[in-house]
C-alpha cells in the first residue's frame, strides 16, 4: 500500500515534470519570477516573526508588494498564454502594457505606504 | 446585395441608437439633478440635518488651509476637553471631492462659494450615480436594460432621500463610487483585462476614502468569487478580477488613515483573504488539471487531499483561535449590529438610539422604492435566464442587500441600485417580449424585412444547430453577453439565439394583449414618476434645520435654530463652552463657532453619559457636572409651544438609559410612573426635579397660564418654580431652543448674598471654590 503509493508518488511527479517541460520558455520566465517574488514575501515574513513587526506598515507594503507583482504576474502569464482560449485576441503587447500600468499603481501606493 | 443593405441599415440603426442613447443619457442626468432641487426651490440654499454641517465644516477647513494642515488636523473645539483628531477619524473622500471641485472652479474664476458647492455636490453625483447604473446594467443585460434602470435610480426615492441639494453627506458621493466599482468589477469579469483590473482597485479606493459601507464592497465580492467557483464558473477571468483587487484593494485601503492597519486585522476583511488563498488554491487545481491526464490527477487528488487537510486544519484551528480570544472576535460594533440586529439594544445603546439605525417598517419599503418593490422578483427571475456571472453577481448583491435593509433602515440605500437594476432589467425584457408580439403581427411592411432577417438567422442557426446542441451551455454563456435591445438584428451568437428562437415562437403573444400590456406598463411608469417627484418634493427635502407649517392665516417659517446659533455666536466670547445633547453638536460648532462638549460623532460613550447624566440630575449636581467641564451654556431643544416632536424630552430617556449605562447612580425606572414616561402631575420626583425638565419647562407657564405642552399633550406637572444654579439667556422666538448660562459660584454659603461681591474675611469654611465635590464619588 505504501509502495504503490510511493510509486504512484514517483509517477506523478514524473508526469508533472514531462508536462510542465513542455511549456514555452517566457511562461517559464515568468513562473520564475512569481518563485521569487514569493520566495521574497516567505523571507520577509520570517524576519518579522524573529524581529517583531514594527513599523508594521513597512511590513506590510513588503510583503503586498511581493505577493502583488506575483499576482501580476500571474494573471500576465494567463493572458499571453497561447493555450487559453478566451484571450486569443488579446495581443500580448497589450497584456504586458496592462501588467506595465497595474504594477505602476501598485508600486506607486507602495512608495507611500513604506514610511 | 440584400447583405450589404442590411449591413448599412444595421450599421446605421447602430448610429441611430448610439446617438438616442447618448441624448437619453443627458436627459437622465439633467433629471436626477433637477428632482433634488426642490428644497433649494422651497426654503434656500442651506446645508440640511446635522451631519452635512461638520463635513461642511471640515471642508471650510480644507479650502482655507491646504491639504496639509487638513490631513493633520486636530480638532480642539469639540469633545472637550478631549478633543479630536479629525484627519485620522474621518472619511476624507467627500471632503477632498468637493474641495477639489471649488478650487477647480476658483483657479477657472467661477467664484463658486465653499457653502455652494458643498449643496450641489449630491445631485450632481446623483447624475454620475445614474450613469454608473447604466453602464453596470448595460454590461449585466444590455443597453435597453441600461437606460431603464439608470432612469430608475435617478428617481428613486431613497436614493434621493440622501442625497438631496443641501444633504452633505458621504452617502451622496459613496453611492456613485459603489456602483461605480460595481460596474469596473463586472467589466472585468466580462473582459478579462488587467487595465479594468487597475482601475476597479482605485474606484475602490476612492468608496474606501468615502464610506464606512465600503466592507459591503469588500465582503460581497469575495461572497461572489465564491458563488463562481461553487457552481463551477471558475475561469481565468473571475481570477484576474478578483485577485488583483484583493492585493490593490488592502494596500490602498490601508491607505486611508481612517482605515489604516484595520484593513488587515479586523474581521471585516477575513472574507477577502479567505476567498483570497481558495482561489489560489482552485488556479492551481485547474492548472494541473489541465496538465495532467486524468488517471495522474486522480493520483495527485488523493495524495494532495491526504496531505493538505491536515495542514488546512491545523492552519484553520490557529486562526479561529486568534478569532475568538477578541471578545468582539474581531468584528466592530457596528458590523456587529448588521449580523445580530439584537446586538445594539443590549449592549451599545447609543447606536440603539439612532433613529435611522432601526428596522425599516414594510410601508417604508413601499415608499422607499415603490413600484420596483414587486418588479424585483421579475428581474430575479429574468437574470436566471440565461444565468452569467455578472447576473449572479446582480442576484446576490439584491439578496445581501434586502437582508442588511431589513436589519437598519438607513441601508435601504444600499438596496436602491440593486432593485434599480433588478427592475430595468425587468422592464425591459418585458418591453422586449411586448414589441416582438407586436411587430411579429403587425400587418404591413415590416413583416417583409423581419422575414428577411428571421430567415437569416434561422438559417446560420440551422448550421449550428447540430454543434450547439450537443456541448451545453457552459462556454458561450460565459461570454459577455452583450444583447442590445434595441430594433436591429441579433448577430447569430450560437447558443442563446437558438433558445430565443425558439423562445421568440413561444413567447409571441397575442396582439391586443400586448398592446395593452404596453399601456399598463407605461402607466406603471407613470405612477412611479408621480411618487417619485411627490416624495422628493414633500417629504424628503426639508432641510430640518428650518421647519415651516401651514396654517389658516399662511406659511409659518421656524427659523429657531439658526436664530439660537446666531445668539451664540454674537453674544457669547470665543471660548466659551456649550454643552447640549449630542445631536446640536455639529450645527453649534459649525454655525456658533462654539466648543462643545459632545457631538454626533459619539466615539466617546462615557462623555455623552457624562452629559446624559447631567441632564438627569437634580440641578445642583448637574452644575457640579458641568463646572467640571468649563461649561458655560446648556442648550436645551423645546418643542413644547409650537408641537415640534423631536425635541430633548422627547429623546430624554435615551439620556437616562445612555448616561445610566456607565453611571450606576441614575435608574430608568426613576424617572417613569408605573412604566410609562409622563411629565404631566403624575410624574416621578425625580423627573420633576431633574435638569431637563427644569431647564424645559422653565416659565413654561407664563405663555398660556396652564402650561400645555402641545408634543405630550398634557399640561405639565411642576408650573412654578425658579432656578438657583443656571439663569435663562436666551429663548427663541417659538421657544424651541433655550440657552442658560451656568450661574457662577457664590462667594458665601449662608447670609445675604445679593448686596455685596466684596471679599469678607469671614468667609464660610465651607467655601468650596479650591475645592471642587467630585460628582463621581
Amino acid at each position: 500500500m505504501a509502495r504503490s503509493t510511493s510509486n504512484d508518488a514517483q509517477a506523478l511527479f514524473h508526469s508533472l515534470r514531462s508536462a510542465y517541460s513542455a511549456t514555452p520558455t517566457s511562461l517559464k520566465i515568468i513562473d520564475l519570477y512569481v518563485v521569487f517574488a514569493v520566495l521574497t514575501a516567505a523571507i520577509q515574513v520570517v524576519y518579522v516573526a524573529i524581529v517583531g513587526s514594527f513599523p508594521f506598515n513597512s511590513f506590510l507594503s513588503g510583503v503586498l508588494s511581493c505577493i502583488g507583482t506575483a499576482v501580476l504576474a500571474v494573471c500576465l502569464r494567463i493572458q499571453v498564454n497561447k493555450e487559453n482560449k478566451e484571450f486569443k485576441d488579446l495581443p500580448p503587447e497589450r497584456a504586458f502594457a496592462d501588467f506595465v500600468l497595474c504594477n505602476l499603481v501598485l508600486h506607486l501606493v507602495i512608495m507611500n505606504f513604506l514610511g | 446585395m440584400a447583405a450589404s443593405e442590411t449591413s448599412s441599415e444595421t450599421t446605421l440603426r447602430h448610429a441611430f441608437g448610439n446617438v438616442l442613447s447618448f441624448f437619453i443619457l443627458l436627459l437622465i442626468g439633467v433629471l436626477a439633478f433637477s428632482i433634488r432641487l426642490f428644497s433649494v426651490i422651497k426654503y434656500e440654499s442651506v446645508i440640511h440635518e446635522f451631519d452635512p454641517y461638520f463635513n461642511y465644516r471640515v471642508t471650510q477647513f480644507l479650502t482655507k488651509n491646504g491639504i496639509y494642515d487638513f490631513w493633520n488636523w486636530f480638532d480642539d473645539r469639540t469633545w472637550y476637553p478631549l478633543g479630536r483628531v479629525i484627519g485620522g477619524t474621518v472619511y476624507p473622500g467627500l471632503t477632498l471631492t468637493a474641495g477639489t471641485i471649488w478650487w477647480i472652479l476658483n483657479s477657472l474664476n467661477i467664484p463658486l462659494s465653499v457653502e455652494t458647492v458643498c449643496v450641489f455636490t449630491a445631485p450632481v453625483f446623483s447624475a454620475l450615480a445614474s450613469w454608473a447604473t447604466y453602464l453596470l446594467t448595460k454590461e449585466v443585460k444590455g443597453a435597453g436594460a441600461g437606460l431603464t434602470a439608470a432612469v430608475l435610480l435617478a428617481m428613486v426615492p431613497s436614493y434621493i432621500s440622501r442625497s438631496v441639494a443641501g444633504s452633505y453627506d458621504n452617502e451622496a458621493v459613496a453611492i456613485f463610487a459603489l456602483i461605480f466599482t460595481f460596474y469596473l468589477y463586472i467589466k472585468t469579469l466580462n473582459t478579462g483585462s488587467l487595465f479594468y483590473a487597475t482601475l476597479n482597485a482605485i474606484a475602490y479606493f476612492y468608496m474606501v476614502c468615502s464610506w464606512g459601507g465600503y466592507t459591503f464592497i469588500i465582503n460581497l465580492i469575495p461572497m461572489h468569487v465564491l458563488l463562481c467557483i461553487v457552481t463551477g464558473r471558475y475561469s481565468s477571468r473571475l481570477y484576474i478580477a478578483y485577485a488583483p483587487l484583493v492585493v490593490l484593494g488592502t494596500l490602498l485601503a490601508s491607505l486611508v488613515p481612517v482605515v489604516g492597519f484595520n484593513a488587515v486585522m479586523t474581521s471585516e476583511h477575513f472574507a477577502s483573504f479567505l476567498v483570497f488563498i481558495i482561489i489560489h488554491v482552485v488556479a492551481l487545481v485547474y492548472y494541473i488539471k489541465g496538465v495532467l491526464s486524468p488517471r495522474m490527477f486522480k493520483v495527485a487528488v488523493t495524495l494532495v487531499l491526504s496531505v493538505g487537510l491536515v495542514v488546512c486544519f491545523a492552519a484553520i484551528a490557529v486562526l479561529v483561535a486568534l478569532v475568538a480570544s477578541s471578545p468582539t472576535k474581531g468584528w466592530s460594533g457596528r458590523s456587529l449590529s448588521l449580523l445580530d440586529p439584537t446586538y445594539a439594544s443590549k449592549y451599545i445603546p447609543i447606536i440603539a438610539s439612532v433613529s435611522e439605525h432601526q428596522p425599516p417598517t414594510w410601508p417604508s419599503y413601499f415608499m422607499d422604492i415603490n413600484v420596483l418593490a414587486f418588479l424585483v422578483p421579475a428581474g430575479i427571475i429574468a437574470c436566471f435566464s440565461p444565468l452569467s456571472d455578472a447576473s449572479s453577481f446582480v442576484i446576490l448583491y439584491i439578496v445581501t442587500s434586502v437582508y442588511f435593509s431589513g436589519v437598519m433602515v438607513r441601508l435601504m440605500l444600499v438596496l436602491a441600485p440593486a432593485a434599480c437594476i433588478l427592475s430595468g432589467i425587468a422592464l425591459s425584457e418585458a418591453f422586449e417580449v411586448f414589441t416582438r408580439s407586436i411587430k411579429f403581427q403587425l400587418p404591413g411592411a415590416s413583416i417583409n424585412s423581419q422575414v428577411s432577417a428571421g430567415d437569416n438567422i434561422s438559417d446560420s442557426t440551422m448550421a449550428h444547430n447540430d454543434m450547439a446542441k450537443t456541448d451545453k451551455s457552459e462556454d458561450t454563456l460565459k461570454e459577455r453577453p452583450s444583447r442590445k435591445n434595441r430594433r436591429k438584428e441579433k448577430e447569430p451568437v450560437e447558443q442563446p439565439s437558438i433558445r430565443s428562437r425558439i423562445e421568440k415562437r413561444l413567447l409571441v403573444l397575442p396582439l391586443e394583449a400586448s398592446i395593452l400590456a404596453i399601456l399598463l406598463l407605461v402607466f406603471l411608469g407613470a405612477f412611479y414618476v408621480v411618487h417619485c417627484v411627490w416624495a422628493a418634493a414633500e417629504a424628503y427635502s426639508a432641510p430640518s434645520i428650518v421647519l415651516t407649517s401651514q396654517s389658516h392665516d399662511g406659511l409659518h417659517v421656524f427659523d429657531d435654530f439658526r436664530e439660537a446659533y446666531a445668539w451664540l455666536s454674537h453674544n457669547t466670547e470665543v471660548d466659551d463652552k456649550v454643552a447640549s445633547w449630542w445631536d446640536y453638536g455639529y450645527q453649534t460648532t459649525a454655525m456658533a463657532n462654539r466648543t462643545v462638549i459632545v457631538d454626533n460623532n459619539t466615539w466617546n460613550n462615557t462623555h455623552i453619559a457624562t452629559v446624559g447624566t447631567a441632564m438627569s440630575s437634580p440641578e445642583k449636581a448637574a452644575w457640579e457636572i458641568f463646572n467640571s467641564l468649563d461649561v458655560k451654556y446648556v442648550l436645551v431643544v423645546f418643542g413644547g409651544l409650537v408641537g415640534y416632536p423631536s425635541d430633548d424630552i422627547n429623546k430624554f430617556l435615551w439620556m437616562v438609559r445612555i448616561g445610566g449605562g456607565v453611571f450606576p447612580h441614575i435608574k430608568e425606572p426613576d424617572y417613569l410612573r408605573d412604566g410609562q414616561y409622563r411629565i404631566d402631575s403624575e410624574a416621578t420626583p425625580t423627573m420633576l426635579n431633574c435638569l431637563m425638565y427644569k431647564l424645559s419647562y422653565y416659565r413654561f407657564v407664563d405663555t398660556d397660564g396652564k402650561a400645555f405642552d402641545r408634543v405630550r399633550r398634557t399640561e405639565i406637572g411642576k408650573k412654578y418654580f425658579k432656578l438657583t444654579h443656571f439663569e435663562e439667556v436666551f429663548t427663541t422666538h417659538h421657544w424651541m431652543v433655550r440657552i442658560y448660562k451656568l450661574k457662577p459660584q457664590k462667594n458665601r454659603i449662608r447670609g445675604k448674598i445679593k448686596k455685596s461681591k466684596s471679599k469678607s474675611s469671614s468667609t464660610s469654611t465651607k467655601r468650596s471654590g479650591a475645592r471642587k465635590k467630585n460628582p463621581w464619588h
